[in-house]
């Protein structure tokens, strides 16, 4: 019998996040495709001195209500906690949004790292983590501050930057619905970075809307095989 | 006092450039505007970074799904053949040259074509999101921009002093003043908003221009 990864609530399925550990965290930029439930029960659950993967360093509660208007959690959340000690994202910040992001202020305060990453480059890097690959040669970043310390290289004649791989001690992703087994579909741009971090952590855990049984998802259209994740939460809309 | 194209001029104009059946992305900011002037009888694939391809007209607010966004967080319809993918695939098919053009927002373009449209003073922490990917990747890289800051200031310079997104990449700048292509040699000025000369334009411009030789106002 295959172990059972579904989990009664989002507390208990981060529960073992400890202190200085690696997470990743699905979506791409607002509410689409981020793993609110699981952001909030990590708030919770309280682990410090964290280093999280993001594409983007979240706005913060209020701030959302510029984007969905009764607003929602994101990892704002779980920088006002002062949780993070380092944050590796696209778009630490938003530049269309006030500077007063939970992130940013503590940024400003010198209280949190960043290292700023070019959105293809990080989705790369982390695609490498998840297959097993040293690294890959990028031409994104090529005379640019992205350069900075990284050994350069002419390839056909055109210069690439070597860029390595990233991986996780836990992923929190959405999906929109897994079988039992772990078994992913996602639902429309809510898919973006949790395919590629689902397959990068050591242990992956994932909000969907609906749980099905085995047999109920068609195999042609299953986007992350079960054999990625490790905790299933359902969490209906 | 001559009056300067405003937001959603400047993105018709942009948008006159996409040809028909081709793959565009566009950035955040005006250029998100150009949805709206797809030139009558062409189809435009809009390609989204975070991994759509085919996307419709922004969502009214009773169409709105926050699970369909356009990669400025901007609630889309979608539309027939509209297809997802992940953030990997999605950055595959940008760095591969597979899509036609983007427009981008800029805070300066220099003579040579480089970009500077993410870091700015007093935000360090913004990053460049996708930009530097698509300004590498694309074919065509079309910047819309004011032509110089509130202050006055020229955005158009000799060498960006503001961190590069990309270098050699723009192919043509679209302005509230302005048409300008980059060219192997230097910037040539092909329209001006109506009412402008080449030496008042010039005049708001640090780097060198040069008058095209079919020199004209923007056709509106």
């Amino acid at each position: 019998m295959p172990v059972n990864k579904v989990f009664k609530s989002c507390n208990e399925a981060v529960a073992d996040i400890f202190d200085g550990a690696t997470v990743m965290v699905g979506g791409f930029g607002s509410f689409s495709g981020l793993p609110v439930h699981l952001i909030v029960a990590l708030a919770r659950q309280g682990a410090k001195n964290l280093t999280v993967i993001a594409n983007m360093g979240g706005v913060g509660f209020e701030l959302t209500k510029r984007i969905k208007p009764e607003g929602y959690y994101d990892l704002g959340t779980v920088f006002e906690r002062g949780q993070v000690k380092k944050l590796i994202a696209s778009v630490p910040a938003l530049g269309g949004m006030p500077p007063d992001s939970p992130f940013e202020r503590l940024y400003r305060e010198g209280k949190v790292e960043v290292e700023v990453v070019p959105q293809g480059t990080l989705a790369e890097r982390i695609r490498c983590g998840a297959g097993g690959l040293g690294g890959f040669y990028t031409p994104v970043g090529v005379g640019t501050v992205v350069e900075k310390g990284k050994e350069k290289k002419v390839i056909g004649g055109k210069e690439y930057i070597l860029e390595l791989p990233l991986t996780a001690d836990f992923a929190l992703i959405k999906a929109h619905k897994a079988d039992t087994l772990g078994n992913l579909v996602y639902r429309k741009t809510a898919r973006c970075f949790n395919p590629v971090m689902a397959m990068a952590a050591r242990v992956t855990i994932v909000e969907v809307d609906r749980v099905v049984t085995v047999g109920e998802l068609d195999p042609e259209v299953i986007v992350t095989p079960h054999v990625y994740v490790t905790r299933i939460v359902e969490v209906p809309k | 006092m001559k009056s300067r194209l405003d937001e959603a001029t400047i993105a018709l104009r942009a948008a006159r450039e996409f040809t028909d059946g081709s793959v565009v992305n566009l950035g955040y900011g005006m250029p998100g505007l150009c949805s709206n002037f797809i030139p009558e009888g062409r189809t435009v694939f809009f390609q989204g970074e975070n991994g759509v391809l085919g996307y419709g007209a922004l969502a009214s607010d009773a169409e709105k799904d926050y699970e369909m966004i356009n990669a400025s967080d901007q609630p889309v319809t979608p539309a027939p053949g509209m297809c997802f993918f992940d953030s990997a695939a999605s950055f595959d098919m940008i760095r591969g040259g597979h899509v036609d053009t983007v427009v981008l927002g800029a805070y300066q373009v220099s003579e040579r074509g480089d970009l500077a449209n993410w870091g700015r003073p007093g935000r360090p922490a913004t990053g460049m999101g996708g930009g530097m990917d698509l300004a590498a990747g694309a074919r065509r890289v079309i910047v819309t921009m004011l032509h110089t800051t509130r202050d006055g200031e020229p955005r158009i310079v000799k060498e960006c002093t503001f961190p590069l997104t990309a270098r050699w990449c723009v192919s043509l700048v679209v302005t509230d003043l302005a048409v300008i292509a980059v060219t192997a040699e230097g910037l040539v000025l092909k329209e001006t908003a109506p009412g402008w000369t080449f030496r008042e334009i010039q005049d708001l411009t640090e780097a060198r221009l040069r008058p095209s030789a079919d020199l004209k106002e923007i056709e509106l």
